[in-house]
């Protein structure tokens, strides 16, 4: 059969690009769902994935006291590290902006999955679920974002308003 | 300097303030004043071809594996920490010391948010799971045995170039600007490939990849960014090295270094993205408005020119070949103009092959210095148009209170002894 060149060559890459779909090497064991959720310790904004547990601004002073004030100072005010409480009204104007947990982020979500995962920065993965939602709910509390009775938990910390929770666009590329 | 040319064979002028023809200097077939000129030349002298005293012995002998000269000791990154930490910051590329358009494995730059994680291949682990029909394990020796593909591309952080968004002009060297750029042949498993195996669910839209370093360090990926994905076993011929993720890393073409997410351990495929702390907090641009744009993946089309660039001294007036390096992560660059005279007159540069997409670009220009002011500036253009801003376009749409993304031309001001200056001009 006549067939233009090209349309042969599209032809015989279909069929490799589907011969190859076929028979992929496949080698990966399947895993199962506590394997999975021993390694599953990610936070969606929807508060999808919080473990069970709870905790207190007053509680997690005594966490971020003993813990996490060398490095983020006193009442979370920086210094050596990156600063976690202040800075609302620095985005706009001509002053430094000032981003922290309180004025820029987004997710009170993101707060629990950071701090889990990654603090305090020389013993990650050392806190109990506890000390972590009671050390993001001093956090918040510092900020003014929740009272001093609130009780962080699964379903509380996803329901959590951040002041800056409208600060963000998606980028679209202009050209 | 270099080879007189015959009368009536000078090269002409393209540009102001002596930029010339971008054929000149390969026409004449000469290798004139290249990165070497820049640096001061001694003067010949008497006796300088005399016995060479390493001609007069056997030389060393064979080591397992091969290091630069020891005269090249200044070739090295540059790096910082942040407070109390070591190994928690970024390695800069010496840029203004390397040629070409690869960078040696050991002077790729580096960001690491807990330092670098010693890994054992052995009991290292990729998992993918999330909205997947079949979630699964994979060891190395598993994806060692998977089809493989090479490409080369850069890799950039989105934090690159950040001084450049400040009201004055930050006295740095090239590499303290510019050195958060690095670019590799990049070899490893289509992530496509293996996302195919585990069957991804129809409402998946996007992807959650963390690393296994002691920050867990993670980053969600649009889905659409799979097309191009490589689970990367291999950085220039050997292993990635522990600094870019061994033994696994994430390759995202195009897209901030961040995303390219290191030590992969974990690919969880979900609706919508996560919303991590290095895409809230951190690699959102601030706009004067007190909004923040989100999610800028693919970095835009940039240039500089590394030679001459701030830190490097030209050696009296007289020919030079300008040259520097320009990329985009929308795909190949399409053209690189260089000024001479701050952005009043350009001409092409020569680019050389091959041009890649997504990978940086060599481009080289002629240029006849006279020993008066000049400001140097380079400006690319990509496949799909885009032109690289001037800083003062870019800080009109940005303000100055951001640092991620930047991509305005840089300007590099001639002084009268040759000594190189950042301007803003
Ligand atoms: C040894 C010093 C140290 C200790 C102790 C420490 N941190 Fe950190 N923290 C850091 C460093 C360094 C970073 C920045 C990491 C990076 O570069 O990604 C950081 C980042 C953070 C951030 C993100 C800040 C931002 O705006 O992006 C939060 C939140 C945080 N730490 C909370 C905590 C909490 C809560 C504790 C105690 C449980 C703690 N840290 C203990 C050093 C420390």
């Amino acid at each position: 059969m006549s067939m233009p060149r090209h349309l042969r060559a599209a032809a015989a890459l279909l069929f490799l690009s589907t011969a190859a779909l076929a028979e992929t090497p496949d080698l990966g064991r399947p895993a199962t769902p506590e394997e999975i959720a021993l390694w599953d310790i990610s936070i969606g904004p929807d508060g999808a994935g919080l473990p069970p547990g709870n905790g207190t601004p007053q509680q997690g002073e005594t966490v971020y006291t003993a813990k996490c004030l060398a490095c983020h100072g006193e009442k979370g005010s920086g210094k050596p590290n990156d600063q976690l409480v202040g800075g609302l009204g620095t985005l706009t104007g001509d002053q430094t902006p000032v981003k922290t947990v309180g004025s820029f982020w987004p997710y009170a979500t993101t707060l629990f999955d950071y701090v889990r995962r990654a603090m305090p920065f020389n013993a990650p993965r050392s806190l109990s679920n506890d000390e972590v939602y009671a050390v993001c709910a001093y956090i918040l509390q510092l900020n003014g974002i929740i009272s001093e009775n609130a009780v962080m938990n699964a379903q509380t910390l996803a329901k959590v308003q951040m002041p800056n929770r409208d600060g963000f666009l998606p980028f679209s590329r202009q050209k | 300097m270099g080879r007189k040319r015959s009368a009536g064979d000078v090269p002409e002028l393209a540009a102001g303030n002596g930029i010339l023809d971008r054929r000149a200097l390969l026409a004449a077939g000469a290798s004139l004043a290249g990165a070497g000129a820049i640096a001061a030349r001694p003067a010949l002298g008497a006796g300088e071809l005399s016995m060479e005293p390493w001609m007069t012995e056997p030389g060393a002998p064979f080591v397992g594996y091969g290091q630069p000269s020891r005269f090249e000791a200044k070739v090295v990154r540059t790096f910082a920490s942040a407070p109390g930490t070591t190994g928690t910051g970024a390695s800069r590329t010496p840029l203004q010391r390397l040629n070409g358009t690869i960078t040696p494995n050991g002077l790729h730059f580096e960001r690491h948010h807990s330092g670098i994680p010693d890994i054992d291949p052995d009991a290292h682990r990729l998992l993918i799971h999330g909205l997947v029909k079949r979630p699964l394990v994979f060891t190395l020796e598993a994806l060692a045995r998977y089809p493989m593909e090479t490409r080369i591309a850069f890799v950039e952080c989105g934090g690159n170039t950040g001084a450049l968004y400040q009201k004055e002009p930050a006295q740095l060297d090239l590499q303290a600007s510019h050195g958060l750029l690095s670019c590799a042949e990049w070899t490893g498993v289509r992530l496509a490939l293996l996302l195919e195996e585990a069957g991804v669910e129809p409402q998946a839209q996007w992807l959650l990849a963390e690393g296994a370093d002691a920050a867990g360090m993670s980053r969600s990926v649009p889905m659409k960014a799979v097309d191009e994905a490589l689970v990367a076993l291999y950085q220039n011929g050997e292993r990635v090295r522990p600094s870019n993720g061994y033994p696994l890393r994430l390759l995202l073409p195009g897209d901030e270094g961040n995303m390219n997410v290191k030590w992969l351990r974990r690919i969880k495929v979900t609706a919508g993205p996560t919303m991590t702390k290095d895409e809230t907090s951190k690699y959102t641009i601030l706009l004067p408005s007190g909004k923040s744009l989100q999610f800028v993946f693919p970095l835009e089309a940039k240039s500089v020119i590394t030679n001459p660039s701030p830190g490097l001294t030209l050696n009296g007036a007289g020919l030079y070949e300008i040259s520097g390096l320009a990329w985009s992560g929308y795909g190949k660059i399409s053209r690189v103009d260089v000024s001479a005279d701050g952005g009043k007159s350009w001409a092409p540069a020569a680019l050389q092959e091959p041009v890649l997409p997504k990978a940086l670009t060599r481009f080289r220009m002629p240029w006849r210095w006279d020993g008066g002011p000049a400001v140097l500036q380079s400006r690319a253009t990509d496949a799909s148009g885009y032109v690289q801003p001037t800083r003062a376009a870019l800080i009109a749409e940005r303000g100055t209170k951001t640092f991620y993304h930047f991509n305005g031309i840089a300007s590099w001001a001639i002084g009268e002894h040759g000594e190189v200056r950042h301007v803003y001009a």
